[in-house]
């Protein structure tokens, strides 16, 4: 196989896991103001993702750097072009973080609720820029010639990708919930469990919109008559299957059908866009593919053989990290004030 | 202010932040895994709760590296594209690496050894805080693996306007790398050492616990009496090759216009860049000879004849950087590091003679000068990222050639504007929190002192 087509996949892949990772840490983020009572309720919240989302982040990070590598032009049009939703993003990503570190280091009701309010945005805001990115990217962009997005922020945020926005945070949400009730106790974790079963409906119609409107939205569908294919067929059955493990009260099942979900749903849009990674909405031509946009062959030799070596052994001790820290967080055991 | 302009404000300002959470990050990393590891091998409550106090603080200046880390990554694309697209092919390769190899590391086991006091095995918990200690560093070598190369760019080809890789090994081993990545990562202990050193001084000075900050004073003296002698050692290797591979840049850190031979070393200067001179000059003869080449003969050449054949090479332009800040730069991180070695080995002796906690004189310069790699971090870092303008690629690229041709001025503004002032506020909040952790010193139930959030 051609290494552009290894490294197209291995980047899907690596945005696949930022998405379900990190999927479910900023849904937890998203709901952590709506499904907590009092603040001991926050700090359990806070502290299921508390081993993971940093690490989660470096998926992003290693994505971003992977891209830079492997196919440069990609990497450059798609940062210099998402120039302010990408700034916005990224303080978002700081102040989310600052939020985990910062808010139980003191105990003032203003100091929590303002690293509550980083915490909630900074969720909220990275997940529906990743939705609007991503749907930018599949209806196609304004890229001359020389490989430079020439379109402004208004172009981005137009009704359709915003949609699409709503629809990214919308999954994380329940992304999110049923990691909580996964990782909870008692209470809190009914209200999870309560809160995944009345969200999934509202979010199934409002997806199966976004998903309609795609095939006159997007490129991802050309050549695709009704039938919409084997990946987008079992990304429904997998979204289907969580509603049914929701109602079964089987979350791990139905946590697991969700991971399967945003796994699918990107797949789609990396599939769709394949061999393009950024398709030209005025020519054909100025389409950024896996050819015109990659490394040398040399470079994407090399970083095989250091991906082959070394992603397995990251996948080996970031799994074990979820094994160590997979008991559930308990209401007692948070600290009384340690501050 | 053009793009250009603002663009190179908003990249220094973001390496230079970021350049003051690092270095600290990395040796605070090894010091904590050094008392974790005396805890493991004594089990005696001092260095628990040492490791505890000290990993609080470390964990508050962690997040901050984190969150500016992300920022750099992205900002190659947002504000360089054109600079991401001509590098890409060689610069990409280190940064993956080093998101794949250090990143992982560090931002999973920190979780491992926040969240795992009392759960894991010790032997296992142990381990944890010395990767993350390792993850630290090794993303510093992946980085200046990047950074070497735009300082003295080896194994590639010019292919359709881009560098494009044809040796890897030789981008692996970049002598330039290799001195600069040994003077980087220990001047980062030095960091670590004199920020330990400086928290513990305060508390003996404030006669908290000062038996316990006794300990962890006399661990970071020895740490950072050999370390900051190895930040001059290094550095020394770094300036001889600096020299051969980069002799503007070793020209301006001098304020050598014209060519020397023997050379002498400029103790002070009032730099004329837009006359080509240096006034009120106080030289040492000999002497950037002896720096340079080790001996008390060897000619030093000056920016005017460098000018001159970097003009017959490069065509027309202005090759000079400005000379003043990387003059100045250099001499006070120098001088700052000659102090570090004092103050460490005056440190050593005061402890010989036993009167380390009664040298209240002593223990009050510690809190100042626990600040100061800081300092002179950030300027050992801008004599090597200034003096190499106006390239951003050494000799392949100019700065103004790399950044994004399709990001508004006003968007630039904008962002380095915001960008600024949540830096500015950030650094405000951990500074008051880590001050806050600092205060009562180490906690007296270590056991029920948690990192959790």
């Amino acid at each position: 196989m051609e290494y552009q087509i290894i490294w197209f996949v291995l980047i899907a892949i690596l945005f696949i896991g930022y998405f379900i990772l990190e999927g479910f840490d900023f849904g937890v983020g998203i709901l952590l103001p709506f499904i907590s009572k009092d603040d001991t309720d926050r700090r359990v919240v806070i502290n299921t993702i508390g081993p993971f989302w940093d690490a989660n982040e470096v998926w992003l990070i290693t994505a971003g750097g992977a891209m830079f590598a492997a196919f440069p032009h990609w990497y450059a049009t798609l940062f210099s072009g998402f120039y302010l939703p990408l700034f916005v993003m990224l303080l978002g990503l700081i102040l989310r973080a600052v939020g985990f570190e910062f808010r139980s280091k003191k105990s003032e009701k203003w100091w929590r609720r303002t690293f509550d309010n980083f915490i909630f945005w900074g969720s909220l805001i990275p997940a529906l820029l990743w939705g609007v990115a991503f749907t930018n990217i599949v209806q196609g962009l304004p890229i001359g010639a020389d490989m430079n997005f020439t379109g402004n922020l208004l172009h981005m945020l137009n009704p359709y990708a915003l949609l699409g926005g709503i629809v990214v945070v919308l999954l994380f949400v329940l992304h999110g919930a049923l990691f909580l009730s996964l990782r909870t106790t008692d209470a809190l974790k009914e209200r999870a469990e309560s809160l995944a079963k009345k969200l999934w409906i509202p979010i199934a119609a409002i997806t199966a919109v976004f998903a309609v409107l795609g095939y006159n939205n997007t490129v991802l569908f050309e050549g695709l008559g009704l039938v919409p294919g084997t990946i987008p067929t079992l990304a429904i059955l997998s979204f289907v299957a969580c509603f049914v493990f929701i109602r079964m009260k089987m979350q791990g099942y139905a946590f697991a059908a969700m991971a399967a979900t945003i796994l699918l749903g990107t797949a789609v849009i990396f599939y769709g866009l394949f061999p393009n990674v950024m398709p030209s909405s005025l020519s054909p031509e100025y389409s950024l593919t896996i050819y015109n946009a990659s490394s040398s062959q040399m470079t994407l030799r090399i970083m095989s053989i250091v991906a082959l070596l070394f992603v397995p052994v990251v996948l080996a001790y970031q799994g074990w990290s979820y094994y160590v820290f997979s008991k559930r967080v308990t209401r007692d055991a948070i600290p009384r004030e340690d501050v | 202010m053009e793009v250009l302009e603002i663009a190179r404000w908003q990249f220094g300002i973001t390496t230079v932040y970021h350049f003051l959470f690092s270095p600290l990050t990395m040796g605070l990393a090894v010091l904590v895994a050094i008392l974790h590891t005396f805890y493991y091998r004594t089990n005696s409550e001092h260095y628990k709760r040492l490791t505890k106090y000290f990993g609080k603080l470390f964990v508050i200046i962690f997040a901050l590296g984190v969150v500016t880390g992300i920022v750099l990554e992205f900002q190659f694309g947002m504000a360089w594209s054109e600079y991401s697209r001509f590098v890409g092919d060689i610069f990409g390769i280190p940064l993956a690496i080093e998101a794949l190899l250090a990143f992982f590391l560090e931002s999973t086991f920190i979780a491992v050894w926040i969240f795992g006091w009392g759960r894991l095995p010790k032997k296992i918990h142990l381990a944890s805080i010395w990767l993350v200690a390792l993850g630290s560093n090794l993303s510093a070598l992946w980085i200046l693996i990047a950074n070497a190369w735009m300082q003295y760019p080896v194994g590639y080809v010019l292919n359709e306007g881009r560098a494009e890789l044809a040796d890897f090994v030789a981008i692996m081993l970049n002598k330039q790398m290799l001195v600069m990545a040994q003077h980087t990562i220990i001047a980062a202990f030095v960091t670590g050492g004199l920020f330990m050193l400086g928290i513990s001084a305060w508390q003996i000075l404030r006669n908290n616990q000062v038996e316990i900050f006794g300990k962890s004073a006399r661990i970071s003296l020895i740490f950072t009496a050999v370390s900051s002698l190895l930040v001059a050692t290094t550095g020394h290797s770094q300036a001889q090759h600096t020299v051969q591979y980069q002799p503007m840049k070793m020209a301006a850190m001098e304020g050598l216009w014209e060519t020397e031979q023997p050379a002498s070393f400029s103790m002070f200067a009032i730099i004329d860049q837009e006359n080509q001179v240096s006034r009120r000059e106080f030289r040492l003869p000999y002497m950037l000879s002896i720096l340079a080449y080790n001996n008390t003969t060897s000619e030093v050449r000056g920016m005017l004849d460098l000018q001159q054949e970097y003009e017959e090479t490069f065509g027309p332009g202005n090759y000079i950087p400005p000379v003043a800040i990387v003059y100045w730069s250099f001499r006070v991180m120098v001088g700052l590091g000659i102090l570090f070695i004092l103050y460490a080995f005056l440190g050593l002796g005061l402890w010989l003679k036993d009167s380390l906690e009664k040298s209240r004189w002593y223990l009050k310069i510690g809190l100042v000068m626990m600040f100061m790699p800081l300092l002179a971090n950030s300027l050992g870092w801008i004599v090597t990222e200034i003096g190499r303008q106006p390239w951003v690629v050494y000799g392949l690229m100019f700065t103004r050639d790399g950044v994004s041709p399709n990001v508004s001025g006003e968007s630039m503004l904008l962002t380095t504007i915001v960008f600024t002032l949540v830096y500015g506020a950030l650094a405000a909040v951990a500074v008051y929190l880590i001050h806050r952790f600092a205060k009562p010193g180490t906690p007296e139930d270590s056991d029920k002192f948690l990192h959790a959030y």
